[in-house]
């Protein structure tokens, strides 16, 4: 079979396309290289989402904590602490666990045009169970990078913006915002690289994989004990996850010259 | 335990949980928490000497020194952790035994990698087939120590090598003024004061260090993950204390392990901070503080 055959056979079994049982016997590197690929799908998209959502999370949790109202600036201290002084691996449990003992109901959402039914028991597949608690991860990790830069502003710029007669909004959106997210990208980029890493915990994460569609680790790991050899699938996945993390870096690194412009 | 214990069936309320929470299973999972800390204990050490090693590897003269210890650092980082601590313990497993299988049988010709097996001649086997269950256990517990170890000693030579650089220049110039050899400088000058800037990022380490301890589960030790998914799954009436799926309840018992840990960390680490920057005209010891860099 040739290594075109698999690709289009494999490519994208991770999301449930292309031929139906995995390769068993006779695994080509061919084989192992495209199906580890084909699930680095599923990490990029617990990523790119967790992030995306995370980060606008993270901004208001990171204004809220540094709030005078109590009201905002306690619970966001403690969704932070409770987040980042747990690991991950345990989250996953406690969430998936809670998940589970949900009622399986459907709740009927009316949108004008059509109506679509949420099922709880979606809560208890990877793509969106991992995926909140993904997020929820990041964005506590995220708040807290932001609340740090938002601490270290210069409080003369706020003191300037104040006496040229800004509002206090308009302070928050135009001297604030862009100083944090400018102090704080090269920390926040770390922490998108440690996520990306992150939803290699996915695999483990007691949600389970259906249909044989898993993320990158699930390939990596079955190729490893079908030919129980670690020296193969291994590699293979470390080297996707450094390519990504190279592209990480970069557009975070685009972002960064982008915010700096003016300096 | 208690006498009362004969016949859990008839009890209820207070006995009933004094009686559950003692059993000899419970009992096992209280002490898996010193597994927990016997990582900790075993990593730390390994972690210093592979972070001060890797350290100084990129700060050597020699170029191949130098490329090995910067290699090392960024495929470290580069890659999540979890795909070390699967791949570390079993191809340093493999590696064992395929070179006790090259010096103990080498009339053996057979290949090693039949198919899809690894076989090795059983006087390779590491340990022995023959040996007891608990020295498999412990050979387990250090290969993923180790792994720990080589993972975390990257973040840790990262950390050193930026404090070695951290250190005024000046002062060095200085020891160079005296006549100081390199190796000199680095014992009376370098060395002693890195730690106070290499602490900000080493507290963090540990944070991440703690954190990642659960994942010993993975690597097949019985810690308190694994005791914990045992204990709380659900126990049908054939068993002595039946009950529902409490897998929850334990798991929350964990998280508040875990946050206890973490939250006495930072205090201690607040602590160290103060007295090892005591004397030094630096921030360095409280810059790093609200960076939340983490891991898994």
């Amino acid at each position: 079979m040739s290594c075109f055959q698999t690709l289009t056979d494999y490519g994208l079994r991770s999301i449930g396309l292309g031929v139906r049982g995995l390769p068993k016997a006779d695994i080509s590197l061919c084989d192992q290289i495209v199906l580890i690929g084909s699930g680095m799908i599923w990490n990029i998209y617990f990523a790119v989402i967790a992030l995306f959502l995370g980060f606008f999370a993270a901004t208001t949790i990171a204004f809220a904590k540094n709030s005078s109202v109590a009201l905002f600036r306690i619970p966001s201290s403690i969704f932070i602490f409770l987040l980042r002084g747990s690991p991950l691996f345990i989250q996953f449990f406690i969430v998936y666990e809670t998940f589970v003992l949900l009622p399986k109901v459907g709740i009927d959402l009316n949108l004008l045009i059509t109506e679509i039914t949420i099922e709880t028991r979606w809560l208890t597949r990877a793509w969106l169970g991992a995926l909140i608690v993904l997020f929820l991860n990041t964005t506590a990790y995220s708040a807290q990078i932001f609340y740090g830069a938002i601490q270290s502003i210069p409080i003369g710029d706020i003191e300037a913006a104040q006496s040229l007669g800004l509002t206090d909004k308009q302070i928050n959106k135009r001297i604030i915002l862009p100083t944090m997210l400018r102090l704080s990208w090269s920390s926040y980029t770390n922490e998108a690289i440690f996520l990306f890493h992150a939803t290699a915990l996915v695999f483990f994460s007691s949600f389970p994989a259906w249909q044989q569609k898993g993320d990158s680790l699930y390939y990596a790991s079955y190729f490893a004990d079908k030919t129980f050899n670690p020296f193969v699938p291994y590699p293979i996945i470390a080297i996707f996850f450094i390519i990504f993390t190279l592209i990480i870096i970069y557009i975070f690194n685009s972002i960064d010259k982008r915010l700096n412009k003016h300096i | 335990m208690f006498d009362y214990c004969v016949d859990p069936q008839s009890l209820d309320g207070f006995y009933w949980w004094s009686c559950y929470l003692t059993t000899v299973k419970h009992i096992s999972f209280y002490k898996s928490f010193l597994v927990v800390f016997a990582l900790l204990g075993v990593t730390v050490p390994l972690i210093l000497i592979f972070g001060f090693m890797g350290a100084v590897a990129r700060q050597s003269k020699l170029y191949p020194i130098r490329l090995f210890g910067i290699t090392y650092t960024s495929i470290v980082r580069g890659v999540p952790d979890i795909i070390f601590f699967l791949f570390v313990p079993i191809a340093l497993d493999q590696g064992i035994e395929y070179f006790r299988h090259k010096i103990k049988c080498p009339d053996w010709t057979d290949p090693i990698r039949q198919g899809n097996d690894f076989v090795v001649c059983q006087l390779a086997k590491m340990p022995m087939g023959s040996t007891e269950q608990w020295i498999h256990e412990t050979y387990g517990f250090f290969l993923a120590a180790l792994a720990f170890s080589i993972v975390f000693g990257a973040f840790a030579a990262n950390t050193i090598n930026g404090a070695i650089n951290a250190i005024p220049r000046a002062q060095i110039e200085t020891g160079v003024a005296y006549g100081m050899s390199r190796k000199q400088i680095f014992m009376r000058i370098q060395f002693p004061q890195m730690w106070a800037y290499a602490l900000p990022g080493l507290s963090n380490l540990w944070m991440i260090l703690i954190k990642a301890t659960p994942l010993l589960f993975l690597l097949g030790v019985q810690d308190i993950v694994y005791w914990a998914r045992e204990l709380g799954g659900t126990k049908t009436a054939r068993f002595t204390y039946p009950h529902e799926d409490w897998r929850l309840g334990y798991f929350i018992v964990l998280l508040v392990f875990y946050l206890l840990l973490s939250w006495l960390s930072e205090i201690f680490f607040d602590k160290l901070t103060l007295r090892v920057t005591r004397g030094q005209a630096t921030l360095s010891g409280i810059n790093n503080k609200n960076s939340g860099n983490r891991s898994s």
